[in-house]
C-alpha cells in the first residue's frame, strides 16, 4: 500500500526533534510538509507585523532547509477545515502527521481535523513535542488539576524527572526513502508569501532585530551556551541597561514559534551545567524559562477561558475601569512616563522587551496606576510582542495583575522609581525616546519636574513636545492598593489589618512532596519534620473565618457582582 | 430536597416493593398528593431565602403568591450593596434599575446596612446620590460608599453629594459605621452627623477628604464617645484630636489608619505630633493598631521617625531610604506588620538585624524591591522565629553571598520559621 504523508507544521517550526515529522517519514513513499496559513488574518486580527515577519523567516527558513533534503515546504493558504478535504483528495493522502497543540482552541480545532481524516481513511499521528513534558500528567498528578502555584508545580516536575530526550534532525537518508512532488508553480501556489502580498507596507519597516527560523534559532543556541560557560555563573545575572536591549542570544521568540526545541534547550543547558559543576546535578532554578512556559502551559491546556476575566475560574474579578483613551496612551507610549514609554516603544518597534520591562507595564497598566483591565494588555502583548502565545501571555498577564496565582499585591513598580534604579545611566531611555535625549540623568525618568529653564534648554518641553504624566502616581497608587485590598479581603472573608494576610493562600502549596536530593543537603532535618507539619502548614496564618475544604485546588472567586443581602456578610 | 422527600414517602407507603421502580412511584405520589411548598411557614421560608443569592430569590418569588410574600419579608432587605456601573467604564454588571425603584418603594424603612459600590463615571456617582436622597424613611446603622476605580464622587458638584450624604445623617439618627473616603464630604456636614448620630458612631473612615480640615474631625472625636474605629489623612492629625480620642469619656480607641500622602512633591512640610500625645493614647488605649500607610518621596520623610511612635501596621508604597528603615527599628517597638514597596540597591541588613532586635511583636513583613543578603536574611528570620506568620518577600530580593546560595535559603528560612517557606516569584520568559 503506498503511504502518501503530509507533515503539517503550526508550531514547531523546525526539522530537529520533530517526533511527528519523523513518524510522517516512517515508511512514507511521499512526503509533503504543509502550513496552513489564512491571510485573512493579517490584515484584521492581533498579530503585528514583527510577528507575522518573524513567521514568515521562520517559514522561509523551513524552506531552505527541506530544500537541501530535496524536498520543499508547502503554504497553503486558507483555513484547516477547508484545506484538508482537498489535499487529501488532489494528494491521496494516508497519513497525516503534527505536533500536539495544548491549548484549547487548537485542542478543539485539532479534534475536528483527526475526525475529518477518519471520514477520508486518513490516519493521523500526534505527538507532544512543544513542551518538556506531558502536561495531562503533571495535571494528573496534582490530583487533577493543574498547579496554581509555580513551587507546586516545581515539585511536581521534580517527581517527574528528566524530560524525554530531543530527538535528532531529519537526515537526508531518511528523507531520500520518499520523495517530494514538487511542481514547477510550487513557489506560485505553495510559496511562502511576502509582507507585501498580505498587505503591509515595508518601506518604513526597520531591519527586523530578531531573525526567524530554525537555523537563527540554532545558532543563538549556540552562543547563548558560550556565554553562560563563560561566565561560569548559572544564577541570576544582575540586570543593567544591556539586559534591557535585545539581547543576540535571547531565545524566547523561538521556542514560541518552535523554531528552536524546548528539550533540547534543557539538555543542553543541563549538560553544560553537568560539564562545568562537575558534582552537583543541576537546580530546577537553571530552567526557570523554560518552566515557567510549562507552567502556564499547564494551566492554560484544559480551561477555555483562560484569557479572560469573566467565566475564568482562577481569575479574581477586579472591577477595571474600561477607558479606551487610556489604554491608547499606555499601547502608543504615550503616558508621559518615560520608562513606560521607551519600553512600549521598543516592544512595538523591535517585538521584544526584557521581563522586567514587561512587569513594569503591565503593573503601570493594571493594579498599579491605570486600573485598567489584563485583557487590554494581554491583546497589546499578542499583537506586538513576538514570545507572546495564548497560554504564557494570558498567565502572565493574570500574574502580573494580581488577578491569580495567589500573588501579594503590595508591590508595587514605581514609573518613575524602577526605571531609575534599572537602568541609572538613562540610556535605554535616550535610546527610544529620542526627544528626550538631552535631559540630564537628574530629570529624565522625571521631565516634568525639570524646570522650565532646563526644559527649554534641551529643547524638549513638556506639554508640547513631551506629553505630561497622564496619572499622579502616588494619589493612584494609594487608591489602588485600597482597590486591591477591598477586592481580596471580600474574597478570603479576611477581617484583620494586615495587608499582606488579605492574599488567601492555597492548601496545595502546604502539601509538598519529598524533594530530590539536589535541594536536600542541608534540609535532613526539615524533612524529618515534615510529616508532623503538616497540621501546622494547614493553620499558617489563616484567621478562623477562612476554612477552605482540603480537597480545594482553586481560589473561591468572587462571584460577579449580584448585590446580595445576606446578612453574613453585610457587617461593617 | 425533593429526592429526599420522595424517600420518606417512599419508605412509608409500600413495604412489599423493592426499589425497583422508582418512577411509578413519583407518578402515583404526584396524582396522590398536592404541592405543599405553597403552604410552608413563612420562617422557614425566611431561613431558605437567607441563603440564597439575589438572582434566585427573584426568581423564587416569582413561583407562587406566598413565596413573594416571603421575598418581600423586611429580614431580607435589612443589607443590601448597591452597585452602579456603566458599560462603558465598567465590566461589571450593575443592580438592576427596576429592582433599585422597588427597593425605595417597598423597603427603604427596613434598609440598615447600605452600601453602594460605584465605577468611575460620574453618572454612577450622581445614581448614588440619588438614591440616597430617597431613603428618607431609613434608620441606616451602617453606609459606605465605595468607589470601585477612579473616585467618581469626587467628580460631582460637592453641594449636590452633600444635600444626599446629608439626608441620611439627618434621618438616620442612628449611624454606626460611616465610610466615605474619597468623597468630597466637609466639616458642615460631619457636624450635621454629629449632631444626629454622636451616640451611635463607632467607624469613621474618611481617608482623602480633601474638604475636611483638623476642626473637622475634632467636632467629631469631641462628639462620639462611642468612636472605636477611625481612618484619616494626615493633614486632619493632631495632637488636639489625639488627646480627644484619649480623654476619659472616649471608648477604647482599636483602630486609627493614616495615610501619609504627599501633595505636591517635595513641597508640603509635614507637621510633628508631640511624642506626649501617642502617649496618651496608648495609655488610654493600650491595644489600639496604629495603621500608616505612607506615599511619600524619599526626602519627605524628614518628620517622621524621630520619636517613638505606637504603630502597629505600616506600609510604604514608594521607595523608603534605608536611613528612614533604620529609624523604623528605633522607634516602633509595637510594629506587628512592616510591608516595603521598594527600597532600592543597598542592602538593608542592618536595618532588619535591628528591627527583629527591637520589634519584639513583629509578626508580618513584606519586601518588594530591595536587597537583603541571605545570610543577614536567615539572621532575620531566626531571631523572630516562629512569631513571624506572615513573609512575603520577593525572590529578587536575596542576595546569594558565600555562606547561601539561593536554592539553599529557602531551606535554611524553613528551618526557623518551622514551616516551608519559599519567596515570592515573577514569571521570566
Amino acid at each position: 500500500m503506498v503511504v502518501n504523508s503530509v507533515h503539517w507544521f503550526r508550531k514547531g517550526l523546525r526539522l530537529h526533534d520533530n517526533p511527528a515529522l519523523q513518524e510522517a517519514l516512517k515508511g512514507a513513499d511521499t512526503l509533503r510538509c504543509v502550513y496552513v496559513l489564512d491571510p485573512w488574518f493579517a490584515g484584521s486580527a492581533n498579530v503585528g507585523v514583527n510577528r507575522w515577519r518573524f513567521l514568515l523567516e521562520s517559514l522561509e527558513d523551513l524552506d531552505a532547509c527541506l530544500r537541501k533534503l530535496n524536498s520543499r515546504l508547502f503554504v497553503v493558504r486558507g483555513q484547516p477545515a477547508d484545506v484538508f478535504p482537498r489535499l487529501f483528495k488532489e494528494w491521496g493522502v494516508t497519513r497525516l502527521t503534527f505536533e500536539y497543540d495544548s491549548e484549547p482552541y487548537g485542542k478543539e480545532r485539532d479534534a475536528a481535523i483527526i475526525k475529518m481524516a477518519q471520514e477520508f481513511g486518513v490516519e493521523t499521528v500526534v505527538k507532544k513535542s512543544h513542551t518538556l513534558y506531558d502536561l495531562d500528567r503533571i495535571i494528573e498528578m496534582n490530583n487533577s488539576s493543574p498547579p496554581l502555584t509555580f513551587k507546586r508545580f516545581q515539585a511536581i516536575v521534580n517527581r517527574l524527572g528528566l524530560p524525554r530526550k530531543p530527538l535528532p534532525t531529519v537526515t537526508r537518508q531518511q528523507m531520500d526513502g520518499c520523495w517530494t512532488d514538487v511542481s514547477m508553480n510550487h513557489d506560485e501556489r505553495f510559496g511562502v508569501p511576502t509582507l507585501e502580498e498580505l498587505g503591509f507596507k515595508t518601506q518604513e519597516l526597520s531591519p527586523a532585530v530578531w531573525k526567524g527560523g530554525e537555523t537563527e534559532a540554532l545558532e543563538r543556541l549556540k552562543k547563548h551556551l558560550d556565554r553562560k560557560a563563560w561566565v561560569a555563573n548559572f544564577e541570576r545575572p544582575q540586570i543593567n541597561v544591556c539586559s534591557l536591549m535585545a539581547s543576540p542570544t535571547g531565545l524566547s521568540p523561538y521556542l514560541r514559534f518552535g523554531c528552536l526545541s524546548c528539550r533540547l534547550f534543557y539538555y543542553e543547558l543541563r549538560d553544560l551545567y553537568l560539564k562545568v559543576r562537575k558534582h552537583s546535578s543541576p537546580p530546577l532554578s537553571l530552567f526557570g524559562q523554560l518552566l515557567w512556559r510549562e507552567f502556564f502551559y499547564t494551566a492554560a491546556t484544559n480551561n477555555p477561558n483562560f484569557d479572560r476575566m469573566e467565566g475564568n475560574p482562577i481569575c479574581v474579578q477586579i472591577p477595571w475601569d474600561h477607558n479606551p483613551e487610556a489604554l491608547a496612551k499606555w499601547a502608543e507610549g504615550r503616558t508621559g512616563f518615560p520608562w513606560i514609554d521607551a519600553i512600549m516603544t521598543q516592544l512595538r518597534q523591535e517585538g521584544w522587551i526584557h521581563h522586567l520591562a514587561r512587569h513594569a507595564v503591565a503593573c503601570f497598566l493594571t493594579r498599579g496606576d491605570l486600573w485598567l483591565s489584563w485583557e487590554s494588555g494581554m491583546r497589546v502583548f499578542e499583537e506586538l510582542l513576538l514570545d507572546a502565545d495564548w497560554s504564557v501571555n494570558a498567565g502572565s498577564w493574570m500574574w502580573l495583575s494580581c488577578s491569580a496565582f495567589f500573588q501579594q499585591f503590595f508591590h508595587c513598580y514605581c514609573p518613575v522609581g524602577f526605571g531609575r534604579r534599572t537602568d541609572p545611566s538613562g540610556d535605554y531611555i535616550r535610546k527610544y525616546i529620542p526627544k528626550l535625549r538631552d535631559y540630564p540623568n537628574r530629570y529624565i525618568y522625571e521631565p516634568w519636574n525639570a524646570p522650565e529653564s532646563v526644559q527649554k534648554a534641551v529643547n524638549c518641553v513638556v506639554g508640547v513636545d513631551y506629553p505630561r504624566p497622564m496619572i499622579n502616581h502616588a494619589e493612584v497608587s494609594r487608591l489602588n492598593i485600597e482597590r486591591m485590598k477591598q477586592v481580596y479581603q471580600q474574597l478570603s472573608h479576611y477581617k484583620g489589618l494586615s495587608l499582606l494576610a488579605s492574599v488567601p493562600t492555597i492548601q496545595e502549596e502546604a502539601e509538598l512532596p519529598r524533594s530530590d536530593d539536589s535541594q536536600s543537603h542541608n534540609s535532613s532535618d526539615v524533612q524529618s519534620d515534615e510529616p508532623s507539619k503538616k497540621a501546622s502548614l494547614g493553620k499558617r496564618e489563616r484567621p478562623s473565618e477562612l476554612q477552605r475544604p482540603p480537597a480545594c485546588t482553586q481560589p473561591k472567586v468572587q462571584r460577579r457582582s449580584t448585590a446580595e443581602g445576606s446578612s453574613s456578610k453585610q457587617q461593617y | 430536597m425533593k429526592r429526599v422527600l420522595q424517600g420518606d414517602e417512599d419508605d412509608s407507603s409500600t413495604s412489599s416493593e423493592g426499589p425497583t421502580e422508582p418512577r411509578k412511584k413519583v407518578r402515583q405520589l404526584d396524582d396522590e398528593a398536592p404541592s405543599t411548598w405553597g403552604h410552608l411557614p413563612q420562617e422557614i421560608l425566611l431561613h431558605v431565602f437567607q441563603h440564597l443569592p439575589l438572582l434566585d430569590r427573584a426568581y423564587a418569588s416569582q413561583v407562587c403568591r406566598s413565596w413573594n410574600e416571603a421575598f418581600h419579608m423586611p429580614e431580607l432587605w435589612r443589607c443590601f450593596e448597591f452597585e452602579l456601573n456603566q458599560p462603558a467604564t465598567s465590566y461589571l454588571k450593575a443592580t438592576h434599575p427596576d429592582l433599585i425603584k422597588q427597593i425605595i418603594k417597598r423597603h427603604s424603612n427596613h434598609l440598615q446596612y447600605v452600601s453602594f459600590k460605584v465605577d468611575s463615571s460620574t453618572e454612577s456617582a450622581e445614581a448614588a446620590c440619588g438614591i440616597l436622597s430617597q431613603l428618607v424613611n431609613c434608620s441606616l446603622k451602617t453606609l459606605g460608599l465605595i468607589s470601585t476605580a477612579r473616585p467618581s464622587f469626587m467628580e460631582l458638584p460637592k453641594s449636590h453629594f452633600i444635600s444626599a450624604l446629608t439626608v441620611v445623617f439627618v434621618n438616620s439618627k442612628s449611624l454606626s459605621s460611616l465610610k466615605i473616603d474619597d468623597t468630597p464630604v466637609d466639616d458642615p456636614s460631619l457636624k450635621v452627623l454629629v449632631a444626629n448620630n454622636s451616640d451611635t458612631l463607632k467607624l469613621l473612615k474618611m481617608s482623602s477628604c480633601p474638604h475636611v480640615s483638623p476642626a473637622g474631625i475634632l467636632c467629631v472625636a469631641d462628639q462620639c464617645h462611642g468612636l472605636r474605629e477611625l481612618a484619616l489623612n494626615y493633614h486632619l492629625l493632631s495632637d488636639e484630636l489625639l488627646l480627644a480620642l484619649s480623654s476619659e469619656k472616649h471608648v477604647h480607641l482599636e483602630h486609627l489608619r493614616i495615610d501619609v500622602v504627599s501633595e505636591n512633591p517635595g513641597q508640603t512640610q509635614f507637621h510633628t505630633i508631640k511624642k506626649s500625645s501617642w502617649d496618651a493614647m496608648v495609655r488610654h488605649s493600650p491595644k489600639f493598631n496604629l495603621v500608616m500607610y505612607f506615599f511619600l518621596y524619599e526626602d519627605e520623610f524628614g518628620p517622621f521617625f524621630r520619636d517613638e511612635i505606637p504603630v502597629t501596621h505600616l506600609y510604604f508604597g514608594r521607595s523608603v531610604s534605608k536611613d528612614v528603615l533604620g529609624r523604623v527599628g528605633l522607634t516602633c517597638p509595637r510594629l506587628v506588620e512592616l510591608v516595603v514597596c521598594a527600597n532600592g540597591l543597598r542592602p538593608l541588613d542592618e536595618e532588619l538585624i535591628r528591627i527583629a532586635e527591637r520589634c519584639q511583636q513583629l509578626s508580618a513583613i513584606g519586601l518588594g524591591e530591595c536587597e537583603v543578603s541571605c545570610s543577614a536574611f536567615v539572621e532575620f528570620v531566626k531571631m523572630c522565629g516562629r512569631r513571624l506568620s506572615q513573609l512575603s518577600i520577593m525572590e529578587e530580593v536575596l542576595i546569594p553571598d558565600h555562606k547561601y546560595s539561593l536554592d539553599e535559603i529557602h531551606w535554611e528560612v524553613s528551618k526557623h520559621l518551622g514551616r516551608v517557606w519559599f519567596p515570592d516569584m515573577m514569571p521570566t520568559w
